[in-house]
């Protein structure tokens, strides 16, 4: 996901964020997240937003070492393609887990957690991660 | 103090974070022995007093079945905002999806401001100003390393959604009553990283003296007796403290024991004495008495009975589950945890 240390962007993002706010394509009805005017599926332009539901799976999982601007200080950590209960697939962080015990098929629910800082005296932006479920 | 009209507790939630950093550790750095605690709760390095509030709200609006635009007031009792100036009140009501028709503000008291937020918007449902509220209290607490609080200073939530009594209700909010003085045992001034205390301060003619005066003050207001009580209470800055208030007031071990939980998370602060109840409502039945007094320094306590009704039992709060879930980390991944690595 691109990021850019923009307070209106962030502020935009929120819902999706925060809620799982996905988009349902009224033509294909396929299920993406985030939200989107554009299904990347089909193509139509009739996307209507979604609340996902908050369990799913892990499909894959990576372990970052290097990370981005941002994320500084908070290495080792877990990105995962997260596959929800209704079939929707969501890139997410995973976190309350050390990487060696991760598996794929793993089950695991949303939290909400902080994403980054956009600066020490900047907004601090949080959002949807998940979790082990047990 | 006595609501106008009934009301009650229609749906509960509490948080703790997954690590945990035992005393015994915190010993081998700094050394000192009898630690007030076994282990204490240590936030993860993405939450907050904000994300956590989140958790215990979503869990207590989840377990009321109440529509989220019924959602009238989210109040936010905490000495640990993530901003000194940014509401914590929007993020959570905004996640929660209950925003934009809400009274949301956050509230500090020390560690007394959950049980002040859980009165006021108690006061606001009988008032029926608004149809249901949620009262949080949440804390991330801070403690400069080697300092005597390090050995307790937590992390968690609790909320409640308060709403009018119902049969469905977990428990009826009976009456409250409030004793503050300008008792200055505990402070961390504007731009500070760490609080300061007074040391043995903290005990009598602060944490006691409140914490009887409110508790008595109740009791003698509303024609109540220690026997009157199955479950007692208090805010848990340690073990200790709790067993001798009950001792003080009259009330046995067995009334208080059943809340206590600071030995496995530490003092969650705004949260101490919520989760206290959270646990006992997790394993009360419908009719029995509870008397809830928190403390916040500065100071000050809240004291609220609570009569549990026909809904307590039906739902459970995930607080055991929460208990069991831990890593141990070691001194020096607490450090990391807390931010003390730069």
């Amino acid at each position: 996901m691109v990021w850019s240390e923009s307070v209106p962007r962030f502020w935009r993002e929120r819902a999706r964020k925060y809620r799982l706010v996905g988009g349902r394509c009224r033509k294909c009805n396929s299920i993406v997240y985030p939200h989107r005017s554009v299904c990347p599926h089909c193509g139509a332009e009739n996307m209507e937003p979604i609340e996902l539901p908050r369990r799913g799976k892990v499909v894959t999982f990576s372990v970052v070492r290097h990370p981005p601007r941002g994320f500084e200080g908070k290495e080792p950590f877990l990105v995962a393609v997260i596959e929800l209960e209704n079939g929707a697939r969501v890139l997410s962080q995973l976190v309350d887990v050390h990487p060696e015990d991760v598996k794929e098929g793993m089950e695991v629910v949303a939290v909400f957690r902080r994403y980054r800082e956009q600066a020490p005296n900047g907004i601090i932006e949080y959002g949807i991660k998940f979790r082990p479920l047990k | 103090m006595i609501f106008s009209t009934k009301v009650g507790i229609s749906g509960y939630g509490a948080y703790v974070p997954v690590y945990r950093v035992r005393d015994s550790e915190i010993e081998r750095i700094w050394g000192g022995e009898g630690a007030p605690v076994e282990e204490k709760s240590v936030p993860g390095l993405d939450e907050d007093s904000l994300t956590m509030a989140f958790e215990a709200a979503r869990e207590a609006l989840t377990m009321s079945g109440v529509n989220r635009e019924d959602v009238g007031a989210v109040l936010v009792g905490s000495e640990s905002p993530p901003y000194a100036v940014k509401p914590s009140a929007t993020v959570i009501s905004e996640a929660l999806g209950v925003t934009p028709k809400v009274i949301a503000i956050d509230m500090e008291f020390a560690c007394k401001a959950g049980t002040t937020a859980l009165i006021l918007a108690s006061a606001l449902v009988a008032s029926k100003a608004i149809k249901c509220g949620l009262a949080i209290g949440t804390d991330n607490a801070q403690a400069k390393p080697g300092d005597e609080l390090e050995y307790t200073a937590g992390a968690g939530a609790a909320a409640f959604l308060i709403s009018e009594l119902s049969s469905d209700s977990v428990a009826e909010i009976e009456c409250a009553f409030s004793y503050v003085t300008d008792t200055p045992d505990f402070w961390r001034r504007e731009g500070e990283k760490y609080p300061r205390h007074t040391y043995r301060f903290t005990g009598e003619p602060a944490y006691f003296h409140h914490v009887i005066s409110a508790a008595k003050g109740l009791m003698e207001e509303v024609g109540l007796k220690p026997s009157d009580f199955d479950y007692v209470v208090f805010h848990q800055p340690n073990v200790r403290f709790p067993l001798r208030a009950a001792q003080q007031l009259g009330f046995s071990t067995e009334r208080v024991k059943p809340g206590i939980v600071c030995d496995k998370i530490g003092n969650t602060y705004a949260a101490s004495s919520l989760i206290g109840l959270v646990r006992v409502l997790d394993q009360a039945k419908p009719g029995q008495r509870i008397l809830v007094v928190s403390f916040g320094s500065g100071a000050g306590s809240d004291a609220i009975s609570l009569v549990t009704r026909e809904g307590v039992g039906k739902r459970r709060s995930s607080l055991s589950t929460l208990l069991e879930r831990k890593i141990y980390v070691d001194y020096g991944a607490y450090t990391k945890l807390k931010g003390l690595l730069g």
